[in-house]
């Protein structure tokens, strides 16, 4: 079984803040990450290796830094890693984006993909979804639990209110929630073997087949007008009951919140 | 020369610190209030493949270096001494013991499980009346057959209720001075092999720490590390590598307390000000700060030498000394710094404070880091 694993850099969220003029995301000095839904993705993918034996790729798409994240991919016990970086793909929305890793993929053998659900740093979760569909493949998005059988991926995909347990014969595409699993920590040993035995497939602009009007900035439909961070407004709620039923309510509202 | 860190050691630097943070800072405080031995933590170092960093993949190791196991330590020390003593002891003492002096064969059984995180390892030299003058051992082992029967107790051991490995000196030769000593591999529950009372310590309380007692202990032939009198030789080299992980404590327990005053001096007011603004603060911060990098140096130029395999003996001796003088001045400041408050528990400082002075102590004293250093300049 070949398992490919579309994975991203993304700015630690965490450390984040927003430009209070421009409203943009300062992200000079932040450290960068792999996406967490990613990784999740990239555990489950081992996972299976280590149950079934797979041969698990991967896939990265970003600026030549993001050879990190496929570093810490093998530390973490990916078989091969591939960056794709050109400036020519640069400024690639979802669709751009989508359209070229779709065509990496389709160089490389596969059985199964797995992304994560959505990247920290734009959080459309419709990346995973587009590659399917780039692909001619069936996707499931959202997994909370991925089983395999044979040739079947059987996934437990998660709604606010209720599941779905969903079957596709391979090759399928699925997305990962962070909830799927506890990512393993990278090894010492596999850091090493990392850095110094291990090669990064580096694919450039011509080593794509995708249509020039797909990529980058120009293949991009979407058009970012404005960012902006949400302000807080907040009104308050007044309780107009009697003391006990009040002390009552504000008691469940803080339970509810995990202060009490 | 190249002061700059590789790739490698960046990033193993980076997955340090953040099982540090998820894994180990959880637990310090209650480690250390309960004297508790943190085993899921330790469990999980085990499956991650730290308690084998510097030794080959062969050998079940990660085939990574000395430099890469220092920062382990280090980063471990940063949140808690007790989970860096823990791998500190069990790496560069017993597994280290065994690797440079070992058999293929005692490499195969007893180095491999230490290595892949089976097995926890322990080493034993100090006894009640053989502290610093570790050549007056009275613990003996006499040749019976095919065995050795050890009789005696050693005191203070690090791991030693929760180990399954032990790296054990014994007279083999009374007569023969230091050239008597013997270097020995025991496994836990050997009959005759017991425990004494946990110590109470001052710091890296939730380390285990108590006597081992041997009565008529046999032990195969087979288990005899290095040759017959050779096993004073043995112990010190040994611990000159160790010197090097308790540098590596030191160091960490000393930015671990600096970080956390740089907050605190930062959050805190008096006189309508945090007292970050005061000059004092701001000085001590800065000699602080000096310390610590100096001192990084000498630790990872002992790690870096041992690496190539030149001598370090003396570079890891000033390491220690260096590392552990500045870790307890560092852990003073601060919790000067921090007023009250550093001296309440809570406020992790107060526990640092403690912890560092050990660092003095353990795997030779100060003075007998002065006496190694000294003792090369008058050679
Ligand atoms: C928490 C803890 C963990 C330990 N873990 C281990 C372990 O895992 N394995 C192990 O084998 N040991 C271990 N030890 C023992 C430790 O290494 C010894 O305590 C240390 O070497 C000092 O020996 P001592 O306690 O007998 O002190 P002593 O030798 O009695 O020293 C007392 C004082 O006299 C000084 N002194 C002694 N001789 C001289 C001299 N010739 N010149 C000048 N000053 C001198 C010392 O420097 C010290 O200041 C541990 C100890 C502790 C407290």
């Amino acid at each position: 079984m070949n398992i490919v694993v579309c994975i991203k850099q993304v700015p630690d969220t965490k450390e984040v803040r927003i430009d209070p003029v421009k409203g943009t995301l300062i992200r000079q000095g932040v450290p960068s990450i792999m996406n967490p839904d990613d990784k999740a993705a990239l555990e489950a993918a081992l996972r299976l290796k280590e149950q079934f034996g797979a041969k698990v790729i991967a896939l990265s798409m970003g600026p030549l830094q993001a050879e990190l994240v496929l570093r810490e991919a093998f530390a973490m016990g990916a078989d091969e890693g591939y960056l794709v970086s050109d400036g020519k793909f640069g400024g690639a929305d979802t669709w751009a984006t989508s359209s070229t890793l779709a065509a990496a993929i389709s160089k490389l053998d596969y059985d199964l993909i797995l992304a994560g659900r959505q990247a920290i740093d734009g959080d459309t979760a419709q990346v995973g979804p587009e590659i399917a569909e780039h692909l001619g493949v069936p996707h499931i998005s959202y997994a909370e639990e991925i089983k395999v059988e044979g040739r079947e991926v059987i996934v437990k995909r998660q709604f606010e209110d209720r599941y779905q347990i969903l079957k596709a014969k391979m090759p399928v595409l699925v997305t990962a929630l962070s909830e799927l699993n506890q990512p393993r920590y990278m090894t010492p040993g596999g850091i090493f073997d990392a850095w110094r035995n291990k090669e990064i497939g580096r694919w450039s602009r011509d080593d794509i087949p995708v249509d020039d009007g797909n990529i980058g900035l120009k293949g991009s439909p979407t058009k970012v007008v404005q960012t902006y961070p949400k302000t807080m407004k907040q009104p308050g709620t007044k309780i107009e009951t009697d003391v006990d039923e009040s002390v009552q309510y504000i008691v469940e509202k803080l339970k509810e919140k995990y202060i009490l | 020369m190249d002061f700059n860190m590789s790739k490698e050691h960046l990033m193993a630097k980076q997955l340090f610190h953040d099982f540090a943070i998820n894994e180990i800072e959880p637990w310090a405080e209650e480690t250390d209030e309960n004297h508790r031995f943190p085993w899921e933590t330790v469990r999980k170092m085990q499956s991650t493949g730290f308690m084998g960093i510097p030794f080959p993949r062969e050998m079940g190791g990660q085939g990574c270096d000395t430099l890469t196991y220092v920062l382990a330590v280090e980063e471990f020390a940063k949140y808690c001494g007790t989970t860096a003593v823990i791998l500190s002891a069990h790496t560069s003492l017993a597994a280290d013991a065994i690797f440079q002096n070992g058999t293929p064969q005692q490499k195969e059984k007893f180095l491999r499980p230490l290595a892949d995180g089976t097995k926890l390892g322990s080493f034993a030299l100090t006894e009640p009346e053989a502290g610093t003058d570790a050549a007056g051992q009275q613990t003996k082992a006499v040749r019976d057959g095919d065995e050795w029967v050890l009789n005696g107790t050693k005191i203070f051991i690090t791991n030693a209720e929760v180990a399954d490995i032990y790296v054990v000196f014994a007279m083999t030769d009374k007569s023969a001075g230091t050239r008597g000593i013997s270097a020995f591999i025991v496994e836990k529950g050997t009959p005759g092999f017991s425990f004494g009372l946990p110590e109470k310590k001052m710091g890296i309380r939730g380390s285990s720490t108590c006597e081992l007692i041997f009565e008529n202990c046999r032990i195969p032939v087979n288990n005899l590390l290095g040759r017959e009198g050779k096993g004073f030789g043995i112990a010190m080299s040994t611990l000159d590598g160790g010197r090097i992980g308790i540098g590596a404590q030191a160091l960490g327990i000393a930015e671990g307390a600096l970080d956390r005053t740089v907050a605190y001096v930062k959050e805190r007011k008096q006189f309508n000000r945090p007292i970050a603004g005061f000059q004092n603060t701001q000085f001590v911060l800065a000699q602080m700060k000096a310390d610590i990098e100096s001192v990084r140096y000498l630790v990872y130029n002992a790690a870096l030498l041992k690496d190539a395999g030149k001598p370090y003996s003396v570079e890891a001796a000033m390491a220690k000394l260096k590392a552990s003088q500045v870790a307890s001045e560092v852990t003073r400041q601060c919790v000067q710094l921090h007023g009250g408050y550093g001296y309440i528990q809570s406020f992790q400082v107060e526990r640092m404070m403690r912890d560092a002075k050990i660092t003095e102590i353990y795997e030779g004293t100060s003075e007998v880091m002065k006496m190694v250093i000294s003792g090369s300049l008058l050679r």
